[in-house]
């Protein structure tokens, strides 16, 4: 009968058998949250390196394609998305630190947990905001 | 077979199903977190070279860019970032992914995006840099 068949992976192994509890079950958390948004800002950051690359690639061809990507980079839009991919950048980059720690077998125990995922959320927006202060300083204020 | 895992417990159809190890799941794993540390200085230089370049114009910014040690970072910043997140890409694709053929199409996919990206960067680097 079950030759018959052919039993694959999905029929064997998934067929009406109890299932471990999913995300929804548990009560949301700050280190699992910052998980998530780990995962989060890498698959944003993944499409956002187009941003890079048009950035790139309009400087390569000529005057006229970098002026359409300044125009867009000028708008408050483009501003904000610049803004967004290097908080993206940076909560990745931190979040990554906080593995790399774990990879060394530190920082599991119960307050290190929650102090290091604080530390990725509170540092990526201070780097951030502080990051973007000295930036306009250095262009001569906002413009 | 008996000669590639003599102790193994696996049956030789779960074997002939690759339904096992490959052998090189560390390799991932290791690729991910080198290109991780790499990323560290890559990320900062990036995005302070690319803040640099707000509010130029054009001239200014092809000087910048084209310029030996700038064009060095951000070659490094780009190849290692690509590698890296083409990785990331697949454990997002591998968990959340189950039906083969949409699986097959993403990670290929996911290969085709992170290699055009990288390359089409690295055009325009060395464009900028060799004045062509």
């Amino acid at each position: 009968m079950a030759e018959a068949n052919t039993p694959g992976l999905k029929t064997s192994r998934l067929k009406d058998r109890p299932l471990s509890p999913h995300l929804q079950i548990y009560k949301p958390m700050l280190t699992m949250t910052m998980s998530i948004v780990h995962r989060i800002t890498g698959g944003a950051l993944y499409f956002g390196v187009l941003l890079l690359v048009w950035w790139l690639i309009a400087a390569a061809i000529g005057p006229n394609a970098y002026a359409a990507l300044q125009w867009f980079m000028e708008t408050w839009l483009g501003r904000l998305i610049l803004f967004g991919y290097t908080w993206a950048l940076i909560h990745h980059m931190l979040g990554g630190m906080r593995h790399l720690i774990w990879d060394m077998g530190y920082g599991f125990g119960a307050n290190e947990r929650e102090w290091l995922a604080a530390a990725t959320l509170v540092g990526s927006i201070v780097f951030t905001i502080l990051l973007w202060i000295v930036g306009y300083l250095i262009m001569g204020g906002i413009r | 077979m008996s000669d590639r895992a003599p102790q193994s417990i696996r049956t030789p159809l779960g074997r002939v199903r690759y339904l096992g190890s490959a052998r090189s799941g560390t390799k991932a794993f290791w690729r991910q977190r080198m290109t991780a540390v790499a990323n560290v200085p890559l990320t900062i230089a990036a995005i302070v070279i690319v803040m640099s370049l707000l509010g130029r114009n054009h001239a200014a910014v092809v000087q910048i860019l084209g310029s030996t040690p700038v064009a060095i970072i951000m070659l490094l910043f780009i190849l290692s970032s690509v590698y890296h997140m083409r990785i990331g890409m697949q454990v997002i694709i591998e968990d959340y992914v189950h039906d083969d053929l949409l699986k097959f199409i993403a990670l290929m996919g996911n290969t085709f995006f992170s290699v055009a990206v990288g390359l089409a960067a690295v055009f325009a680097i060395l464009k900028l840099s060799f004045g062509l």
